[in-house]
C-alpha cells in the first residue's frame, strides 16, 4: 500500500511539473501583458507533434528535442507578432475570442497534416528502464527525468527572474507596466521575448509528454484548462504561485484518480464505481480551485499584492 | 437605425414574419433540411441572447454557460428516460414526456444551478470570474460523464419528441415555429428587463461597479438575479435543442460549447437586442456552409473569428450601425 502511495505521489509530482512548465509561461504572459492566451495549449500540442514527427522521420532524439522546441518557439513568436500584439489594449473578452479562433485553426491544421489517429512516441531506449527509488519500489526512469527537468526549469526561472536584468524588467513589468515603458524600456521586445520563452516551455512540456500520454489533437485543451486552474490557484503573474499550484493540482488530481474508484467499489458495482470515481476525481481539482478562490479571491500568491 | 420608434418595430415585425415563413420557402425550394438548421439557429439564439444579458449588459464574462444549456437538455432527457422505464426519479418524481412539464423543469433546474454557481462565482471578478465559471461548468460536465445510468459519455437518446397540446413536434415546421415563438417571447422579455430600472442598474455595474456602489446600490443581488435569468434562458434553449436532436450528451456542456455561445454574442454584437440572434444565425450558418465545402471547416472558421475580433468592433450589428447603447 505504501509503495502504491509513493508511486502515485511521484506520478502526481510528474504531472505537477508538466503543469508548471505550461503555467509558468501562461502566468508570465498574463501577469506582464494582461493577455489571456487560450492558444497556449496549442503550443504544447505543436511541440509534441513536431517532436513525434521528427523522431519518426529521423530516429534521433536530439533532433526531436530541437524540432519540438523550435516549432513551439517559432509558432509562439508568430502568434505574438501577428495576433496578440494587436490585442494588448483590448479587454479579456476579445482576447478569449481571438485565441479561441486560433485553437480551431491549429487543431484542424494538425488534423490536416497528421490525420486524426494519435501518434505514438517511444521512450528513448537508454531511459526505458526503471530506478529503485525506495527499497523494492521501482519507478520509470523517464518520469524521473521529467521531474528533474521541470525542477531544473523552476530553478533556472527563479535565477533568471530574481537575479538578471531581464528578470528585473519582467518583475517590474508585472507590477508597474506603464512605469517601465515610461522609463524607456523597449517593452515590445520584452513582450516578444517573454512570450517566446513561454512558448518554448510549453513546447518542452509537449515533447516530454509524448511518450507518457498520447500525442493527439485536443491534447492541448485537456491540459490547458488544468493549467488555468493552476494559474488561478497560484495567483496570476506569480511564478512561485505557479510552481506551488502546479504541484498541488498535479498531486491532488493523481491521488484522487488513483484511490477514489477503489473506495467507491466497496459501495457500488465495479463498472458504475469506476465511471463515477473517474468523474468525481475529475471534479476534484475544480472544487479545489473554487474553494481557493472563495477563500482567497486573488489566489494563494498574488503577484500584485 | 435606433433600437426604438415605429420604423424599428416595423423592421422587427418584418423579420419575424420572414422567419415564420421559412418552412414554406424551404418546401418550395425542396430543401427540408434547412428547417432543421433554422431550428438550431433559434435554439442557440435563445442561449446567446440570455448570455448577452450578463455579458453585454452586465459586463460579466461567464465562460460556463453551456452547463445550463446542458442541464436544460438533460432535464428533458432524464424525464423521458424515467417516463420510458415507468420508474419515478428517486422513487418520488414521475417521468414525463409533456413539454409543459419538461420545459418548466428545465428552467427550474438550470435556474437553481445558476443560483448556486452564481452566488459563489460572483464573489470574484475579472479573470478569476471567467475561470471560476469555467471550473463549475467543468464540474457539471464531468458529473454527467460519470452518470452511467444516464448514458455517461455516450449520452441519452430521447426516442420521441415531447408532446404539446395542439402541436405535433414530429413535424419539423411545427417544432421550428415553437422555437421561433419562444425566441420572440424571450427576446421581448429580455428587452423589457434591460429597459427597466433593474436593467439600468446592470448597465451601471458594467460601466463602473464602484460608482454604483458609491451611489448606494448593493450590486451583488442585481448581478446574481441577472446571472440566474441568463441561466434559465440557456436551460430553455437546451430543452428545445434536446427536442430537436432527440439526444442529449455531456458534449452539450463542454467548454467548447460555452465558447461557441460566447462567440455568437460577440460575433453578432454585444449589448444589442438582435446581435446575439444574428451571431447565432451567422455561426450556425457558417458551420453548415463551410462544413458542406470541406471537412476541415474549423481551419477556416478560426481565422474568420480572429478577423472579426481584430477588425469588426461591435460585431455584425456594427455593420448596420447598431451599437451598444444606441437604443
Amino acid at each position: 500500500m505504501s509503495t502504491l502511495v509513493a508511486e502515485q505521489l511521484l506520478n502526481g509530482v510528474q504531472l505537477g511539473v508538466m503543469l508548471f512548465l505550461l503555467a509558468a509561461g501562461l502566468t508570465l504572459v498574463f501577469g506582464i501583458m494582461g493577455v489571456i492566451n487560450l492558444a497556449h495549449g496549442s503550443l504544447y500540442m505543436i511541440g509534441a507533434f513536431a517532436a513525434a514527427a521528427a523522431a519518426r522521420a529521423t530516429g534521433s532524439w536530439g533532433l526531436a528535442l530541437l524540432a519540438g522546441l523550435a516549432a513551439a518557439g517559432v509558432v509562439g513568436m508568430a502568434i505574438e507578432l501577428l495576433v496578440l500584439r494587436r490585442l494588448y489594449a483590448r479587454d479579456h473578452l476579445d482576447q478569449v475570442l481571438a485565441t479561441f479562433g486560433l485553437i480551431l485553426f491549429f487543431n484542424q491544421g494538425i488534423v490536416m497534416l497528421f490525420g486524426r489517429q494519435p501518434l505514438f512516441m517511444q521512450v528513448p531506449p537508454w531511459l526505458g528502464g526503471s530506478v529503485e527509488i525506495l527499497p523494492g519500489v521501482p519507478y520509470p526512469a523517464y518520469r524521473l527525468l521529467i521531474i528533474a527537468v521541470g525542477l531544473a526549469v523552476a530553478v533556472g526561472l527563479y535565477l533568471l527572474i530574481q537575479h538578471t536584468r531581464i528578470g528585473m524588467l519582467v518583475r517590474a513589468g508585472a507590477t508597474h507596466r506603464e512605469m517601465v515603458r515610461a522609463l524607456g524600456v523597449d517593452i515590445r521586445l520584452l513582450y516578444t521575448l517573454v512570450f517566446g520563452l513561454g512558448a518554448l516551455l510549453a513546447g518542452l512540456a509537449g515533447l516530454m509528454a509524448g511518450p507518457v500520454y498520447n500525442v493527439s489533437v485536443g491534447m492541448g485543451e485537456q491540459i490547458l484548462i488544468l493549467t488555468f486552474v493552476v494559474v488561478v490557484i497560484g495567483g496570476i503573474g506569480s511564478i512561485r504561485g505557479a510552481l506551488f499550484g502546479a504541484l498541488l493540482v498535479g498531486i491532488t488530481d493523481t491521488l484522487l484518480r488513483g484511490f477514489v474508484p477503489g473506495l467507491l467499489r466497496s459501495a457500488l458495482p465495479p463498472d458504475q464505481a469506476d465511471a463515477l470515481g473517474a468523474s468525481l476525481s475529475s471534479m476534484g481539482v475544480y472544487l479545489l480551485m473554487a474553494v481557493v478562490l472563495l477563500v482567497k479571491p486573488r489566489g494563494l500568491f498574488p503577484a500584485h499584492a | 437605425m435606433p433600437e426604438r420608434g415605429w420604423t424599428y418595430r416595423g423592421v422587427l415585425a418584418l423579420l419575424l414574419a420572414l422567419a415564420a415563413a421559412l418552412p414554406f420557402a424551404a418546401q418550395a425550394l425542396d430543401s427540408p433540411a434547412s428547417i432543421g438548421i433554422a431550428t438550431q439557429m433559434a435554439c442557440f439564439a435563445i442561449a446567446a441572447a440570455s448570455l448577452n444579458l450578463i455579458l453585454g449588459h452586465g459586463g460579466l464574462v461567464s465562460f460556463g454557460h453551456a452547463a445550463y444549456f446542458g442541464l436544460g437538455g438533460y432535464a428533458v432527457g432524464i424525464l423521458w428516460e424515467h417516463f420510458r422505464l415507468g420508474e419515478p426519479i428517486f422513487g418520488l418524481i414521475p417521468g414525463s414526456n409533456e413539454l409543459l412539464v419538461t420545459l418548466p423543469t428545465a428552467m427550474l433546474v438550470s435556474g437553481l444551478a445558476a443560483a448556486a454557481i452564481g452566488a459563489l462565482s460572483l464573489r470574484t471578478s475579472g479573470v478569476q470570474f471567467i475561470m471560476i465559471t469555467l471550473a463549475f461548468a467543468q464540474m457539471v460536465f464531468f458529473l454527467f460523464v460519470g452518470l452511467k445510468q444516464y448514458g455517461g459519455d455516450d449520452g441519452l437518446s430521447v426516442r420521441r419528441h415531447n408532446l404539446v397540446p395542439g402541436l405535433d413536434l414530429r413535424d419539423p415546421a411545427q417544432l421550428y415555429w415553437l422555437c421561433l415563438g419562444i425566441l420572440a417571447v424571450w427576446l421581448f422579455l429580455l428587452h423589457r428587463i434591460i429597459g427597466s430600472r433593474f436593467g439600468r442598474v446592470l448597465e451601471g455595474v458594467r460601466q463602473n461597479e464602484r460608482r454604483m456602489a458609491a451611489l448606494g446600490v448593493s450590486t451583488y443581488p442585481y448581478k446574481l438575479v441577472a446571472f440566474v435569468i441568463s441561466g434559465v434562458g440557456c436551460g430553455i434553449a437546451g430543452a428545445l435543442m434536446a427536442n430537436y436532436l432527440r439526444y442529449v450528451s455531456p458534449e452539450m456542456m463542454s467548454w467548447q460549447r460555452s465558447g461557441d455561445i460566447m462567440v455568437m454574442v460577440i460575433l453578432g454584437g454585444m449589448g444589442t437586442m438582435l446581435g446575439p440572434v444574428l451571431g447565432a444565425v451567422a455561426l450556425v450558418g457558417l458551420e453548415y456552409t463551410l462544413g458542406g465545402l470541406t471537412e476541415h471547416w474549423p481551419f477556416f472558421l478560426g481565422p474568420i473569428l480572429l478577423l472579426v475580433v481584430l477588425f469588426l468592433r461591435g460585431g455584425l450589428m456594427g455593420l448596420f450601425g447598431v451599437r451598444r447603447g444606441s437604443g
